[in-house]
């Protein structure tokens, strides 16, 4: 089919037309094949520029157009509406990015810029020449979604979402909701009660027409994507219904077991059957299978004989209940870090050592008038337990330990006005707001705060008191003294459902194992997988007004993606040409989402899943996986583009740029009149693991002195691991080359993020200069390699 | 105990070496302590041993004169509780190292009269000549 192309080369006021000239180049552009129109026009993005492709397309029949001037980051969607305009697919546009990569970089040469910008024009027009129509595909998605955890987190993005007319099913693991909040005495730094102002939220929550709560279950399983997620959840028998439990507490008083109470962190004791804490929602009686002696009147059945409502059933069974959701809010929360993974404290093996949220449950249960244990009179607070120490793999600050130990410090001294209180601390985060006044109330009512941490503590055989020693590390002395009680305040870990919850759902996690947002400053509630939404302390440590900010935000986020109905899917993904599939099951473990199964004997793409990379491209040994928009004949096209008519003696080095980090980085470098090699040509794909080693190893056979890949950085990713293909489709083009006689040095790998501006100029121009160095590959070495590809292959 | 610290502008060097000699961040302490009261012999010391990292940080060479420094007992304690994972006895080897590798004669052995090396422990004698060997 021959095509109709139109080639507009824009000056940008001078911005182009200074360095670039935009004559010798609309001459070029019009000797190339399908090439019908071309216009020079000094500001492509004016009106005058814009009406120009309009009334071309609509009297001259163009049906491809090529821009020829600044970054698609910037003007891309303008002359994608522009072409829509005019009856044309979006995708029938493509900006050669002669500003940026041309103009700019090389102002202190024209004839380089010039002829790169001719180049890079050439690459375009060879590129859209094929391009085929993109239309983005659209799914229905209905109004359900899944909360997992019934924290504040949770409570808070399910009460927002149900609010907005959406159906929630709030699943929690506990017999009660409320999460760690509703274990808590009060909240900084306004010292409110925290059940007091949970509590309206739990009942909320428990009442809401459109909430399902379900509480005492687990997530067994979820299947499925985006708009169709199939969730399994078990229910555990609770063995006491909910509607008939008048809470009377007949039961737990004939009980004969007692076992440590979870609610009070196992300083009391419990009843197998018991009321999980007096704010439990559902506010409903539970039997502790585990503890009780057994589920039949003649073991024990005290209790049935007891329940004058009736409401103990030893019948009931685990439940397993099937949902649909179209999206997820995993708000799996947090576990305390565990202070006998610090033998040198003493955790567990002294009585007088405990740890923070302990003491909570102490001032909580000493304000109701039941004292836990003793408090004795002298104090002193352990910062940074299990958190900023490598030693026991955190190296994080867990955020809300300093002002917890400041809160509970102010309230031992209302409670008891001469108690003598230390707070040892390494480094005093009061970050929040009003926090940093809270800290110095505390100061004022004379908390002290000593900077150091001790090495080790030990207990005094004859009255238990923990005796310890500090450097104060501002006077350099040594502080050594007996505590009556000594309060660790220990950091925060993903809960063991946070990890359970990321296996199953495959999101990612970051170093610190806390599940990763999609970005770290503009997605922070996505996930990398379409309809999944992280809130509160599941993604890192948080202190309340920030789990409760993010919780709406993940609402918000799912909301966006349900309210119209249906959602449009990112173009960008990998398919399958049917006729080359071999059925060889090779792709389906190269992808790193698992969007690759396969049907029959044939390869499918599940396209919600995918997210794009185009990882899988270099798994097919017949490619017969491709990407939509960057094509694998689109990215050859670009390369003959690139290499076209290169004498001996000219240098000339591919650079892949990942979209996200490297070509944004790369027009950061061009803005900023950063110069580098003009024998850099910058190639866009999403990510440079789409590049196979066949693609390399061609491009060197057409004439190539050098290939570099740019990828993002992990932490900043888009795409799961990506590093990993790319490092593996290095190796096996570098062996090719090595084979081949070729320098392998001439292929060069580099993680960046869009600020290292220094980072790619230095690295691109090493690149060239060492092509440069090694001289061109002489022909006869480079015509044979993808012979020799397939001999390393097998 | 109190150690007056004097900030030396010109001392960037002295942090390099060391870091160079011991292979240890050292800019990464954030004297938090730890070390100090985990030193089975910071009693004897006259410089704890996070104030030993702390002069090292700010280049001050008079941590070369220290005691602490020779009476680290390479016990690796604090080098196992460090939250930053800085291997401390590294250093306090690397500082006595800069010290050693000066050469200096602090005892003239062959001076010394029969009844002083009869009085003096065998391991006295030893140290001094270690230079020497390290």
């Amino acid at each position: 089919m021959s095509e109709k192309i139109g080639v507009y080369v824009c000056h940008c006021g001078g911005n182009i037309s200074d360095t670039v000239n935009v004559d010798d180049v609309a001459k070029y552009a019009e000797n190339q094949e399908d090439v019908v129109v071309v216009r020079s026009i000094s500001h492509m993005c004016s009106e005058e520029g814009q009406k120009a492709i309009i009334d071309d397309i609509n009297e001259e029949g163009l049906d491809k157009i090529i821009v020829a001037a600044c970054s698609p980051q910037f003007h891309g969607p303008t002359f994608r509406k522009v072409v829509e305009k005019a009856g044309l697919n979006p995708a029938m546009v493509e900006m050669a990015n002669i500003r940026e990569q041309s103009a700019w970089p090389h102002y202190n040469d024209k004839k380089a810029a010039t002829e790169k910008a001719k180049l890079l024009t050439k690459a375009a027009i060879d590129d859209i020449r094929d391009m085929e129509p993109v239309v983005p595909e659209k799914m229905k998605i209905g109004k359900n979604v899944l909360v997992v955890g019934a924290g504040i987190a949770g409570i808070q993005a399910s009460l927002d979402l149900a609010d907005s007319g959406f159906n929630v099913y709030l699943v929690e693991k506990k017999p009660m909701i409320g999460g760690h909040m509703a274990q808590l005495s009060r909240t900084f730094p306004t010292n409110d009660c925290a059940s007091c102002i949970l509590s309206p939220k739990m009942a909320d929550a428990a009442e809401h027409p459109n909430i399902n709560l379900y509480t005492y279950s687990e997530i067994e399983s979820i299947e499925g994507t985006i708009g169709n997620f199939r969730v399994k959840i078990k229910q555990k028998p609770r063995y006491v219904d909910p509607s008939r439990c008048t809470a009377c507490n007949s039961c737990t008083e004939v009980c004969p077991t007692l076992v440590p109470d979870e609610n009070n962190e196992g300083l009391a004791l419990r009843k197998a059957i018991y009321l999980p804490s007096h704010v439990a929602i559902p506010h409903s009686y539970v039997l502790d299978e585990d503890a009780c002696l057994g589920l039949q009147p003649i073991t024990c059945g005290k209790c049935v004989e007891a329940c004058e409502a009736n409401a103990i059933d030893y019948e009931q069974k685990p439940k397993h209940i099937m949902i649909k959701a179209d999206t997820i809010i995993v708000a799996t929360g947090y576990d305390i870090f565990d202070a006998k993974r610090k033998p040198q404290y003493g955790y567990g093996r002294y009585e007088n050592v405990i740890n923070a949220l302990e003491m909570e449950r102490m001032i909580v249960e000493a304000a109701e008038g039941t004292p836990l244990r003793p408090f004795g009179k002298k104090f002193a607070f352990i910062q940074c337990v299990g958190s900023r120490d490598i030693t026991v793999g955190n190296p994080y600050c867990s955020r809300i330990c300093c002002m917890y130990a400041t809160k509970l410090s102010m309230l031992i001294k209302g409670m008891i006005p001469d108690a003598d209180i230390t707070v040892f601390y390494t480094d005093l985060r009061s970050f929040g707001k009003g926090y940093e006044e809270y800290y110095k109330r505390a100061q004022e009512m004379g908390i002290r705060f000593i900077r150091g941490r001790p090495g080790e503590l030990s207990e005094n055989p004859e009255n238990k008191k923990i005796r310890m020693r500090v450097e104060d590390t501002l006077t350099r002395e040594i502080l050594d003294d007996e505590y009556d009680l000594v309060v660790l305040s220990v950091g925060l870990e993903p809960s063991k459902g946070t990890k359970e919850i990321a296996q199953m759902l495959k999101i990612p996690q970051s170093s610190d194992r806390f599940l990763q947002e999609a970005h770290p400053k503009f997605k922070p509630v996505d996930t990398a997988i379409d309809g999944v939404f992280i809130a509160g302390t599941a993604q890192g440590p948080k202190d309340i007004p920030d789990t409760v900010a993010q919780a709406g935000a993940a609402a918000a986020r799912a909301i966006r993606l349900m309210n119209k109905g249906e959602f449009e899917m990112d173009p960008v993904k990998a398919f399958v040409h049917e006729e080359l599939c071999t059925g060889c099951g090779d792709c389906v473990d190269a992808c790193p989402v698992n969007a690759i199964s396969m049907a029959g004997s044939v390869a499918t793409i599940n396209p919600p899943v995918c997210k794009g990379c185009g990882s899988c491209i270099s798994s097919c040994p017949t490619e017969a996986i491709d990407l939509r928009l960057f094509s694998n004949k689109g990215v050859r096209d670009k390369i003959t583009g690139i290499l076209e008519g290169k004498e001996p003696g000219e240098n000339r080095v591919i650079v892949f740029a990942d979209d996200m980090c490297t070509y944004r980085l790369a027009d950061g470098v061009g803005t900023a009149k950063m110069e580098y090699t003009p024998d850099a040509y910058i190639v866009r794909v999403p990510s440079s693991s789409r590049v196979t080693p066949r693609i390399m190893l061609e491009a060197f056979e057409k004439g190539a002195d050098a290939i570099f890949l740019g990828e993002c950085e992990k932490a900043v990713s888009p795409y799961p691991d990506t590093h990993g293909p790319i490092e593996r489709n290095i190796a096996t083009a570098r062996k090719v080359l090595e084979k081949a006689g070729i320098e392998p040095d001439r292929i060069v790998f580099s993680p960046f993020v869009t600020v290292m501006f220094k980072g790619f100029t230095a690295k691109v121009n090493r690149l060239a200069e060492v092509a440069r160095e090694h001289g061109n590959i002489p022909e006869e070495k480079r015509k044979g390699l993808l012979k020799l590809l397939k001999e390393v292959k097998e | 105990m109190t150690t007056i610290v004097r900030v030396k502008k010109k001392n960037r060097e002295f942090l390099l070496k060391t870091e160079e000699m011991s292979g240890e961040y050292i800019t990464v302490c954030e004297q938090c302590g730890i070390c100090t009261t985990s030193c089975p012999m910071v009693d004897d010391m006259d410089i704890s041993p996070a104030n030993i990292i702390r002069l090292v940080q700010i280049g001050d060479e008079s941590v070369l004169e220290s005691t602490a420094i020779w009476l680290c007992a390479s016990c690796y304690t604090c080098t196992v509780r460090c939250p930053r994972g800085i291997d401390l006895s590294a250093i306090t080897e690397a500082l006595r190292q800069q010290t050693l590798r000066k050469s200096i004669d602090y005892i003239d052995i062959s001076s010394l009269d029969r009844k002083e090396l009869e009085e003096l422990p065998a391991i006295a004698l030893v140290s001094a000549l270690r230079k020497y060997t390290s």
